[in-house]
C-alpha cells in the first residue's frame, strides 16, 4: 500500500531517437535513447510541465517505487506527489536519466553500433549543455513546448541554469538548488581525486574493463568514499559519528577503527555494486567543464544575459561543496540582467546532501514558489 | 481595543505609511526595498504603481511570506553591507522602518545610496512629543510607532530626526524631502523633531 501523497507505483519508459547528436566536444553520437518517468497529467495546454534534473547518482526514478521493487523509492519522493511540494495533482512531472548515464539511457554500457561492442571508453565525454539537448528532445518528444519550470539540485541544479540559457524560451521557471556557476579549484581537485581513484583500479582496463568481464570496484569505491565526505558538514558528521569507536578501543589495525570509516565504507561499496565507473568519470568530467561564462571572458553577467526564466535560488548554511557564496554569485549575476530571482540561504546542518532532505522549512519554500507557478 | 480592531488600525496605519513613500516612487521603476519583512509594500507598490523590485530580508519566515506574496526577495545579511548589488543599479533603494534595528546605520546608508539615485527612509522619531513625556516619567516610550517593551523590541538603535540629520550631513547625504506625522497620521510642519511621531525622507548624494 502506498502512503496517500505517494504517486505510488510507476514504470519507466523508453524513447529511441534516430536522429545524430552533436556534442559539445565535437563528438557525435548517431542516435540515442533515454529512459524516463513521469508523474501527475500534462494539461491539455501542455503548461503544466515541470523537469526534474538528477545530480551525479540520480536516475529517472524520482518518485514512486516499483511494482516488483515496493523499497525502491524514487530519489525525491519526499518532494514530488500529490499533495507534496512538487505537486503532482497541479504539474505533470518528468524524470529522465542523463545521456550517459548508468540507468539505461545510452551510455557507456550501452552497445556501440559500429563495434557491436559496449561502449565503454569510447563513449563521448558529454557535458551539461550536451544533457540539456537531449532533454529537449524529450520535451519534443512529449509534446513539451515550454517547462513550467526546470528543478534540479547540484549538478541538477546546473541543468537547470543551463535550460534557462540554451532554450530562454522554452522554460519559465529555473529552480537552482544547492548548485553553482561553475566548479572551484578545490570542486575539480576532489572530482579528479576520485577519478584517479578509477582510473589506477587495475580492473579499470582503460575503461574497457566490461570486455575483461570485471568491474573497478575498488575505484568506485574510493571515489564514491572522497565525494561522500564533500557531500557532509564537518559538524553533522562530528554529531553522527564523531571519535566512536566500532569496537570500543583501539584496534591497532588498518580494520576498522572509528565509525566514520564503517560508514564510508558502507557507502562505497554500496554505490560501487551498482553504478557505472565510465559514466562516474564522464559525468564528474561534465561538472568540471560547467561554466557558462567560459565563452564570455569569465564574465557570467553577460553569459546570463540570454535568460527571460525567473529563478528560484537556493543555497544551504553548511554546504560547504556548493556554499551559499556560489549561489550568490548566480543571484547578482541574474540581478545584473535583471531578472526575476528568489534567493533563499537555507540553515540546515546536513551540508551539500541538504537539498535531498525534506527539512520542513526547505520545502515549505519549494511549495510557495511553485504554488505561484502559473499553469 | 480588541485584537480585530488593533489589527485594522495597524493595517489602515501601514497603508498610510505605504501611500507616503508610493507618492515618492514614480511608476513602472524598479526599487530595492531593504528589510522588506514579507514583502507587502513591494506587493502594494506593484499593485499601484507598477513598480518591480527585489526585497532584502534576513529572517527566514519573512522570506517564505515573501514567496507566498510573489514577492521576489534576496536573503542576506544587510548588515554586511550590500556588496554584489551594482552601483546605481535601482531607481529608488527604500528601508522602511527598519533602519532603526540595525547596527551599521553609516554603512547600511552610504550603501543605499551607491546602488540607487535615491533613498528612501522613514523611522520612528525617538523624540517625539509623547515618547519625551514617557522617559520624562522615567520610562521607555510604547507608543504607535514604538510598538514594542524595551524589553522585548527589535530596535537597537534610538534616534531623533535631528539626530538623523546630522548623520545625513556628515556623510554628504542630501535631504531632498521630508515629511513627518504625528500619532493620528497628520502631517506635521512644525518642529517636526517635537511633533513628529514618524518620519520619511527621501535623500540623494550631494552633487
Amino acid at each position: 500500500m502506498s502512503p496517500e501523497n505517494s504517486v505510488g507505483v510507476v514504470a519507466p519508459r523508453r524513447v529511441c531517437f534516430i536522429e545524430p547528436l552533436q556534442l559539445t566536444s565535437g563528438a557525435a553520437l548517431p542516435g540515442f535513447e533515454l529512459v524516463f518517468e513521469t508523474y501527475g497529467m500534462l494539461n491539455a495546454q501542455c503548461s503544466n510541465a515541470v523537469l526534474v534534473c538528477h545530480a551525479l547518482s540520480g536516475s529517472h526514478h524520482v518518485a514512486g517505487h516499483y511494482a516488483d521493487d515496493p523499497e525502491n523509492l524514487g530519489w525525491w519522493d519526499n518532494l514530488v506527489g500529490p499533495g507534496k511540494a512538487l505537486d503532482t495533482r497541479k504539474f505533470f512531472v518528468v524524470g529522465v536519466n542523463n545521456l550517459g548515464g548508468c540507468y539505461g539511457s545510452t551510455g557507456p554500457l550501452s552497445i556501440n553500433p559500429e563495434t557491436a561492442k559496449r561502449y565503454g571508453a569510447d563513449f563521448p565525454l558529454v557535458t551539461v549543455e550536451d544533457w540539456v539537448a537531449a532533454q529537449a528532445r524529450l520535451a519534443d518528444h512529449l509534446g513539451i513546448v515550454t517547462w513550467a519550470a526546470v528543478i534540479g539540485g547540484s549538478l541538477g541544479g546546473m541543468q537547470a541554469l543551463e535550460w534557462s540559457l540554451q532554450f530562454p524560451e522554452r522554460i519559465r521557471h529555473a529552480m537552482v538548488i544547492a548548485s553553482a556557476p561553475k566548479l572551484s579549484a578545490q570542486n575539480i581537485a576532489f572530482n579528479e581525486v576520485a577519478r584517479q581513484a578509477i582510473i589506477s583500479d587495475p580492473d579499470f582496463h582503460g575503461g574497457y574493463y566490461a570486455d575483461h568481464g570485471v568491474v573497478p570496484t575498488s575505484g568506485l569505491r574510493l571515489a564514491r568514499m572522497v565525494g561522500h565526505i564533500t557531500y557532509l558538514s564537518d559538524s553533522q558528521m562530528g554529531e553522527k559519528f564523531g571519535r566512536r569507536l566500532r569496537h570500543g578501543e583501539h584496534k591497532f589495525s588498518y580494520d576498522v577503527d572509528f565509525e566514520i570509516e564503517s560508514y564510508l565504507r558502507y557507502q562505497g561499496n554500496k554505490f560501487a555494486s551498482f553504478f557505472d565507473a565510465n559514466t562516474y568519470l564522464m559525468t564528474t568530467k561534465a561538472l568540471d567543464y560547467f561554466d557558462p561564462a567560459y565563452h564570455f571572458d569569465g564574465n557570467l553577467a553577460a553569459a546570463l544575459a540570454r535568460a527571460k526564466a525567473s529563478f528560484l535560488v537556493a543555497s544551504f548554511s553548511t554546504d560547504w561543496r556548493f556554499s551559499p557564496a556560489r549561489s550568490r554569485e548566480i543571484v547578482f549575476a541574474l540581478l545584473h540582467n535583471r531578472l526575476r530571482v528568489v534567493y533563499a540561504e537555507i540553515d540546515c546542518g546536513a551540508g551539500h546532501d541538504s537539498f535531498l532532505l525534506d527539512d520542513e522549512h526547505y520545502h515549505a519554500l519549494l511549495r510557495a514558489y511553485l504554488e505561484n507557478i502559473a499553469v | 481595543m480588541t485584537e480585530h480592531e488593533r489589527r485594522a488600525k495597524a493595517e489602515q496605519r501601514e497603508r498610510f505609511d505605504f501611500a507616503v513613500i508610493a507618492s515618492w516612487i514614480p511608476p513602472g521603476e524598479r526599487v530595492l526595498d531593504l528589510g522588506c519583512g514579507d514583502g507587502r509594500l513591494l506587493r502594494y507598490l506593484s499593485e499601484t504603481r507598477d513598480v518591480s523590485g527585489y526585497g532584502v530580508e534576513i529572517d527566514r519566515e519573512s522570506v517564505l511570506g515573501c514567496i507566498r506574496n510573489g514577492v521576489d526577495v534576496i536573503q542576506m545579511d544587510i548588515e554586511c553591507g550590500l556588496s554584489g548589488f551594482e552601483d546605481n543599479s535601482f531607481a529608488h533603494v527604500i528601508i522602511s522602518q527598519a533602519l532603526q534595528t540595525m547596527r551599521t546605520t553609516e554603512r547600511i546608508l552610504t550603501e543605499m545610496l551607491r546602488v540607487a539615485a535615491e533613498a528612501v527612509v522613514s523611522f520612528p522619531n525617538f523624540s517625539y512629543r509623547a515618547n519625551r513625556a514617557a522617559i520624562s516619567e522615567g520610562h521607555m516610550p510604547v507608543s504607535e510607532d514604538l510598538p514594542y517593551d524595551w524589553f522585548d523590541t527589535p530596535n537597537v538603535r534610538f534616534f531623533t530626526i535631528a539626530d538623523f540629520e546630522n548623520l545625513c550631513a556628515r556623510l554628504g547625504i542630501e535631504i531632498r524631502e521630508r515629511l513627518a506625522f504625528d500619532e493620528a497620521g497628520c502631517e506635521v510642519c512644525e518642529d517636526p523633531n517635537l511633533n513628529g511621531s514618524l518620519a520619511f525622507y527621501r535623500l540623494g548624494r550631494k552633487s
